[in-house]
């Protein structure tokens, strides 16, 4: 299945330093071989995004994470603007628009509540898979793979200890990536990381 | 031929310290051991460069403990100082007291009188001021625990020094007991000889309060006046004639000059001309001081220590024990972590220059005899000489072993309190960015060169030095080691220009911003390797641009993206054109240069179109798509 895949993480959190997760999730990514990590609102303060730069930095790479708080269900504004801005008709979507086509995309996300509130019933009433179909369906439309995302549910009263846990599972699922052993069409199936996940929670 | 000899002496001097101090750096020991050993080398028993007047020269160069001590002041607000007093009479009281007794107690075992013992007691518990600030400030110790720790027994010595010169021809049993001070050399002619003691004690109290006053409301205006003139060269010769007058009034009131120009120091920290004449007494300190401690190294009679090297030995071994004890102890009764009280015990175990001074006055008035000061006297040279040498030791070998290695950074209560960011020039753009970064808590070093605006800006309540801020001693006193970032907002052009090349030579960590009038600047600063530069009527004139797009009925946001838009592509094509500029020869006039500008960017402008469009947010190619489909 090939060498190694180039890993873009685009990370976007409006207020890092009131942070608790994400920034430590964000430093275990620190120094992984082959990963480039691209902090969104380090870079446009303003939201004054530079498409090229966007664009160059996609093609230079096999696949793209997003990586956010889930808020409102969606990412933050940044985001947004980002999608609205890079993927360009003609280059990422329509005829010719096949810039990103075999790429792979992946959510990384933290909520609030916990992965029970995340239940048909539950307080939230849907499965954070099904509240994120409308970024799968982006990567479907730009002929991108969309792997299962890797979720930390719970965050609002999460130890330090479980942080430290799922940064660790998250640098291992970066890293899974990289090395191409995530097959996206049977990524449905729960993997490694992400049961390792599950299983802290639990703790 | 007088002048001849000083200029021997001189070159001698100076070719020691210039040969020796780079190789003893060089090598990891210090400044300070460096300027020893050149004085070994050159002195009687190395070279013979110098002789007798070794002693005069070291006199002489005393004067730069004073104004290491002005400086010291300086750094040290009256608020501090208040809050040291604790440690400063408590642990140096005791430091002072329980080491004089114990070496009085030796002596007396040693066969020496009562009164003799008590005199070598008291003169062998002081410590070298010189020696060991030099050295903590060398190492950047001096705002750690120990090092406060050190300056307070060392401020406390100081001050005792004046007491001692009082009591000590009390000890003398012969016939000529009870003649006074006068005799030593700074107090020869003192004014104060002639009046009651009640007299004396008014003209103390009367130097300390005209040094207070004069400082706080005299020198202020006195120092505005002479920098209005802008020639740095007088303010430097203001600074050293208010050191040089202070240490003339502390002698003839009897005080110690070391002391008097410490207070001035002290009360002057907290004008705005603190940096400026830090940067303007420090390199004469620090010569005078080096000189000072050449001295020292030729004085050590190795004549005598060979005559007799075990005696010498055993006495230094002897003094250096007993202070190392002594202060061992207090440190860890003053709850000092264990490489503190390392620190603070090595850097003040030895014996001090004052003890020169006073074992001589002590053989005058006869209550030592001279072949035991001779003795003394070599011992304390050697056990001074020491003293970087085991302060090597403690780094090197103790600390990595035993120490806990404290933060450095971490006191708040530091002699200087380091600012992240400096502000060369505080004017309109200097100013802004200033009170941004204070109203969000970060604290600024602000340099201006217009006297009367530090005025008017000191009035307002902000910290604002006078300066100019190109000259590297001015940017190191304002903290250009420790700060960040710098920000170089200074009117005159060629002089910001010099200012970053200064920084970028002594300062590669700072962060430079700097900020350009125009275009022109822009591009000066550009290939002076700044990457950092702000135009500072570019956002203005964008902001009026978007105003007159509203104006005109374009919507907010379309208007705010046209100028986001655009001052990116400005910004890349300001690089662009700086790269080409002395392609194409020189221009005349700076009219020309203008126009020329404004041709180049327009072109640019016209080349990349869709450096101004929104794509993403436009359906006009997914219309197309949609009709041919």
């Amino acid at each position: 299945m090939g060498g190694r895949r180039r890993v873009l993480v685009l990370f976007a959190h409006p207020a890092l330093e009131t942070s608790r997760v994400n920034r430590v999730l964000i430093r275990g990514l620190e120094g992984i071989d082959g990963v480039t990590v691209h902090d969104l609102y380090e870079e446009y303060p303003d939201f004054d995004i530079d498409v090229a730069t966007e664009q160059q930095l996609l093609l230079e790479h096999d696949v793209i994470v997003l990586h956010h708080p889930f808020y409102w269900y969606s990412t933050p504004a940044l985001i947004k603007q980002w999608e609205d801005l890079v993927l360009t008709h003609g280059w990422a979507y329509g005829s010719g628009g096949d810039a990103l086509h075999g790429k792979w995309m992946m959510s990384a996300i933290t909520t609030g509540g916990g992965k029970s509130a995340y239940q048909p019933g539950g307080h939230n009433r849907f499965t954070v898979s099904q509240l994120l179909r409308p970024i799968e369906q982006t990567a479907r439309l730009c002929g991108m793979d969309y792997l299962s995302p890797f979720v930390v549910y719970g965050t609002l009263d999460m130890h330090a200890e479980a942080i430290r846990a799922h940064a660790v599972s998250y640098r291992r699922r970066i890293e899974t990536v990289r090395d191409g052993a995530l097959d996206p069409l049977s990524s449905h199936q729960q993997l490694g990381p992400e049961s390792a996940v599950d299983d802290v929670m639990k703790g | 031929m007088h002048g001849q000899g000083f200029f021997f002496q001189a070159f001698v001097y100076l070719g020691a310290a210039v040969v020796a101090v780079p190789i003893a750096k060089r090598l990891g020991l210090g400044s300070v051991l460096g300027y020893l050993l050149a004085g070994m080398a050159i002195g009687p028993f190395g070279l013979g460069l110098i002789g007798a007047e070794g002693k005069d020269v070291m006199h002489f160069a005393e004067f730069g403990v004073v104004m290491m001590l002005f400086l010291i002041g300086l750094e040290l607000r009256p608020s501090l100082l208040w809050r040291m007093r604790g440690p400063i009479v408590g642990l140096g009281g005791l430091q002072l007291g329980v080491t004089a007794a114990l070496l009085t107690a030796l002596s007396m075992a040693a066969g020496y009188t009562w009164n003799t013992a008590l005199a070598i007691g008291m003169i062998l518990a002081l410590s070298s001021t010189a020696i060991v600030l030099q050295t903590l400030a060398e190492k950047g110790l001096v705002n750690s625990d120990g090092g406060q720790s050190a300056f307070s027994v060392l401020l406390f010595q100081d001050i005792a020094v004046i007491p001692m010169l009082a009591i000590l021809p009390l000890l003398a049993l012969g016939p000529e007991a009870g003649s006074q001070l006068g005799e030593q050399a700074d107090h020869s002619s003192s004014w104060v000889d002639g009046l009651p003691a009640w007299g004396q004690t008014l003209a103390v109290l009367g130097a300390v309060a005209g040094i207070f006053v004069g400082g706080r409301y005299l020198m202020r205006p006195v120092f505005r006046f002479i920098a209005r003139t802008r020639q740095s060269e007088i303010f430097t010769a203001a600074a050293l004639l208010l050191v040089i007058g202070i240490a003339l009034l502390m002698a003839q009131v009897g005080l110690s000059p070391a002391l008097g120009t410490f207070l001035a120091g002290v009360v002057l920290a907290d004008s705005e001309y603190r940096h400026e004449l830090e940067a303007d007494v420090a390199p004469f300190k620090a010569l005078l001081l080096g000189v000072f401690f050449i001295a020292v190294g030729a004085s050590v009679d190795f004549g005598l220590i060979l005559s007799d090297p075990a005696r010498v030995v055993a006495l230094v071994g002897a003094l250096i024990v007993i202070k190392f004890a002594v202060l061992v102890a207090l440190g860890r009764f003053y709850g000092m972590s264990f490489d503190q009280n390392l620190l603070f015990a090595f850097s003040l175990a030895q014996g001090g220059e004052f003890a020169f001074v006073l074992f001589s006055f002590a053989a005058q008035q006869g209550v030592i005899d001279s072949e035991t000061t001779q003795t003394l006297v070599a011992a304390v040279a050697v056990s001074m000489a020491a003293t970087p040498v085991l302060m090597l030791l403690n780094d090197k070998l103790l600390q990595p072993r035993f120490g806990t290695r404290e933060q450095r950074e971490r006191e708040p209560d530091a002699m200087e309190e380091s600012k992240p960011v400096i502000i060369a020039g505080f004017g309109r753009v200097g100013g802004i960015v200033g009170r941004l970064l204070r109203a969000n808590g970060i604290g600024t070093t602000v340099l201006e060169f217009d006297s009367d605006h530090v005025d008017l800006l000191r009035n307002l309540g902000l910290e604002v030095y006078y300066g100019d801020a190109s000259r590297l001693d001015l940017l190191r006193s304002a903290g250009a080691d420790k700060a960040e970032v710098i920000l170089v907002a200074i009117d005159d052009h060629a002089r910001a220009l010099s200012l970053i090349e200064t920084i970028q030579k002594h300062f590669p960590h700072l962060t430079i911003l700097a900020r350009a009038r125009g275009r022109v600047e822009a591009y000066e600063l550009l290939e002076a390797g700044v990457p950092h530069v702000y135009r500072e009527t570019f956002e203005t004139s964008l902001q009026m641009g978007v105003a007159a797009l509203r104006a005109l009925g374009v919507r907010a946001h379309h208007a705010h993206r046209a100028a986001q838009k655009f001052r990116r592509h400005d910004e890349v094509s300001l690089r662009e054109l700086a790269a080409l500029r002395h392609d194409r020869g020189q221009y005349l006039s700076a009219a020309r240069e203008h126009i020329r500008f404004l041709e180049e960017t327009m072109q640019q402008d016209l080349t990349r179109p869709d450096d101004f469009k929104d794509l993403g947010w436009d359906a006009e190619s997914l219309r197309r798509e949609a009709d041919s489909g």
